[in-house]
């Protein structure tokens, strides 16, 4: 269950990006790849974990799948790869010039933070 | 009030730093690193022992690292082979990362090792998705597992540049269809080669050390389609710059990693690698 690696990664990567004047984080929004071996249930599990004691404590995890789809260099065919994915050109057969275009990504792509009040570091 | 940050961060990016400073680290000093991916019992470490043993003969310096959850087992029996062999245990942690790796070998991996063997946690889930530094990664299934392992665990054999199925001699009686097995392998991997074993009969045993040797003398290594670095998305640079002391040298530690050495004899240098990895 690497989940909860995975869960501490982004806690890190969120923490330390943290702009100037941030309270704490509301929410992250994760793209989760088909193909990216992350089962999106764990990460949910563990992030809520991973978050405790840091600027995360209670913020929400938003996973956003993100299909896996490839594309034959030698006949031009698109496809959904499905899973477990097809990698082989379901159009020519070749599996020589399949391109995978999305699937694999672990992304954390932006975070919500709440604004520290001016007057204070508690919040009220 | 709030406000939203375009982060845009892979989340393995630290450890795939970290992948590519060792990479980098063991090429300056003429090694090549093979990551073996396996379920439990599939029989890697009884490969790994002939190949280490078959290496000394040869007269290719080899060393091997193995990682458990738990018991020294496997290091004993690689140990046989006279190689210098290395057992970490992870305490329950179910994969290698790159910077666990660096750090088990900063001061052990003699100077003179051109091939480092290191044999990942049982485990076809949780290591594919860390990259640890290897230029050949194999994933490995016995007869006995079964023709549809490969699309059961498409990341491990989908990122693999080589698959080898071991326990080969069993595959009568277990009913083993190989050709199904094939199909299934190409299905997620177009193209990667496929090697049958035994450590048992003998059968193929060398063909990986041929393998890793063909790696080490600059051959090219097959690239799996899934292989592809955070595919698609025409991610733009993280918002947030790195700063000089982030991703670079910063290990995470999930629970305490023991380290037993072994040394059989085998004198232990003490070279360590190029301080870009420690």
């Amino acid at each position: 269950m690497h989940e909860m690696s995975i869960a501490m990664a982004v806690v890190d990567q969120v923490a330390q990006a943290a702009p100037e004047g941030a309270g704490r984080v509301e929410s992250v929004l994760l793209q989760v790849g088909e193909l990216a071996g992350v089962v999106p249930d764990s990460l949910h599990f563990c992030f809520e974990l991973a978050c405790s004691g840091t600027v995360l404590e209670g913020a929400e995890l938003i996973t956003e799948p993100v299909a896996a789809r490839a594309r034959c260099g030698a006949c031009g065919t698109g496809w959904a790869v499905g899973m477990p994915p097809e990698l082989a050109c379901p159009g020519c057969g070749d599996g020589a010039a399949t391109e995978l275009l999305t699937g694999r990504e672990l992304q954390i792509r932006s975070v919500r933070w709440a604004d520290r009040p001016a007057y204070a570091d508690q919040e009220g | 009030m709030c406000r939203v940050v375009d982060l845009q961060q892979a989340v393995l990016a630290r450890n795939e730093d970290a992948a590519r400073e060792l990479r980098e680290a063991l090429a300056a000093r003429g090694t090549v690193a093979v990551n073996l991916l396996s379920s439990p019992g599939s029989g890697k470490t009884a490969l790994l022992e002939a190949e280490l043993l078959l290496a000394g003969r040869r007269g290719t310096a080899v060393a091997a690292l193995t990682a458990d959850l738990a018991t020294e087992n496997d290091a004993l029996r690689l140990a046989r082979s006279g190689a210098p062999v290395k057992q970490v245990l992870t305490d329950g942690l179910c994969h290698l990362e790159a910077a666990t790796l660096a750090r088990h070998l900063d001061g052990w991996l003699p100077e003179e090792t051109r091939l480092l063997f290191v044999e990942n946690v049982g485990n076809l889930v949780c290591p594919a998705s860390y990259d640890l530094g290897e230029s050949l990664r194999v994933a490995l299934a016995s007869v006995t597992e079964g023709e549809d392992k490969p699309l059961k665990y498409p990341t491990a054999f989908g990122l693999a540049n080589l698959v080898v199925v071991t326990k080969a001699d069993l595959a009568e009686a277990v009913d083993f269809d190989e050709q199904a097995f094939l199909t299934h392998v190409e299905r997620v991997n177009p193209g990667v080669e496929v090697l049958f074993t035994s450590a048992r009969t003998g059968q193929g045993v060398g063909l990986l050390l041929d393998r890793a040797t063909a790696v080490l003398e600059g051959g090219a290594v097959h690239r799996p389609v899934m292989g592809v670095p955070s595919a698609g998305h025409h991610h733009g640079p993280p918002a947030a710059p790195h700063g000089p002391d982030q991703g670079h040298g910063h290990a995470h530690e999930h629970g305490h990693t023991h380290t037993h050495e072994h040394g059989h004899g085998h004198p232990h240098r003490e070279p360590a690698l190029p301080p870009a990895v420690s």
